[in-house]
């Protein structure tokens, strides 16, 4: 079964992210921060192929989570999308720079996440 | 335009069912569109905000004022409402890999002295298809060939949105990669607007598919998705031939996920291109 994880200082958000790729076939590993994550990406979580992260959280925000997990050849492959209320093009530009393969702006709906996860070509 | 989508359950209204037929018989005349018997919810979801702006109270109503008016206004508003315009950025990517990876690279080939490429998007509702097609040359590097790509609807309201450029936060949200909404939109308060050497590179028309499509002249590629399915099979073969007769020699016909099964073996030939189906003109 294919890994996935959320990265979300919200319970309620994680939770919805967490059903979704669940529905679409995933195991999924859930972290309320970028620390929390890299935490669990070295232990029970290692071969996650695909990664939701929030943008603002505590301890590790998502843009220095994204910009860590790049800087580690471990994680070359893994699919990275942003999941955030930041909507300036300033910071989906940084985003990218940072690594992160796509972007989705807050709030989603199901069909949104999909079509995302088609653009990464994880989902057909 | 012409998509009646959405599960049009069989809930009960207190539509009289003289008057469903009115209004299926009023949609088909104007637009070609068949609504099946079972559309009672979708009916009066579309519809009631025509009732409301008419002050009126029913469905009822509305069929006994257009009945008594003949006013060519309100059956707009009528037909308008009852054609979705649910569309998205990169629908059905799979379909814009095959342009990408095969069809364009062809085309470039076989353009490169002419430089020049044409393309339709047979119901562009609110342009989506057609921008999408704009990013992509763009990004194939095509922004300075002589690019026409011609989007039509049979909806003006519609088309105005469409000419605009201008879309809300979910819908550029949707099927659009990121990349390319840095690259081609400004933000403008809570809408994104195209860039103008984007919209530039489309022209929006209204159009019937029912009627003579000739005018429009020949294309490379044409864009028919999600449209065909609701339309009787009579109608459905005469606009097949049309857009036969629209496409340049070798020119291709791209049809929704669900239209695969279209008999068009008569005028095209059905070529797969990875995961995508297209229609190649005989």
């Amino acid at each position: 079964m294919l890994k996935a994880m959320v990265i979300d200082d919200s319970r309620a958000m994680r939770m919805i992210l967490a059903r979704t790729l669940a529905e679409l076939g995933y195991e999924v590993f859930q972290a309320a921060n970028g620390k929390e994550a890299i935490e669990t990406l070295e232990g029970a979580a290692e071969g996650v192929s695909l990664i939701l992260v929030d943008w603002n959280m505590p301890e590790m925000n998502g843009l220095s989570f994204v910009r860590k997990l790049r800087a580690d050849q471990r994680f070359h492959g893994v699919k990275l999308m942003m999941v955030t209320t930041e909507t300036q093009v300033e910071q989906m530009m940084t985003a990218l720079e940072a690594g992160a393969n796509e972007y989705v702006m807050k709030p989603f709906t199901r069909e949104i996440i999909e079509d995302k996860l088609r653009l990464l070509g994880v989902l057909q | 335009m012409a998509v009646l989508t959405g599960n049009a359950s069989s809930g009960k209204t207190d539509l009289q069912p003289e008057n469903y037929r009115f209004l299926q018989d009023c949609v088909y005349k104007e637009s070609g569109i068949v609504i099946d018997s079972d559309k009672h919810y979708l009916l009066e979801a579309r519809l009631m905000p025509v009732v409301k702006k008419q002050q009126l109270t029913s469905l009822n109503d509305l069929c006994n004022l257009l009945r008594a008016t003949r006013t060519p206004d309100l059956r707009r508003q009528v037909v308008e409402a009852m054609t979705t315009h649910e569309t998205l950025f990169f629908r059905d990517p799979a379909q814009y890999d095959a342009l990408r990876t095969v069809l364009l690279p062809q085309l470039i080939e076989q353009r490169r002295a002419l430089r020049s490429l044409s393309f339709w998007s047979a119901a562009s509702s609110s342009g989506q298809e057609a921008y999408s097609l704009a990013m992509l040359l763009r990004e194939m590097g095509l922004g300075d060939w002589s690019i026409r790509i011609v989007g039509t609807d049979l909806s003006e309201q519609i088309l105005d949105r469409a000419r605009a450029g201008k879309f809300l936060q979910i819908e550029v949200n949707r099927g659009l990669p990121v990349s390319y909404l840095v690259k081609y939109f400004n933000r403008q308060g809570l809408d994104w607007q195209l860039k103008e050497e984007v919209r530039r590179m489309v022209t929006f028309q209204k159009l019937d598919l029912r009627d003579n499509l000739r005018q429009l002249g020949a294309f490379d590629v044409v864009f028919c998705r999600n449209v065909l399915i609701y339309f009787d099979q009579q109608t459905k073969k005469r606009i097949l031939e049309q857009l036969r007769g629209a496409l340049a020699p070798g020119g291709h016909l791209l049809l929704g996920g669900a239209e695969t099964g279209v008999s068009a073996v008569d005028w095209f030939e059905r070529v797969s291109i990875g995961q995508a189906v297209l229609y190649r003109a005989r």
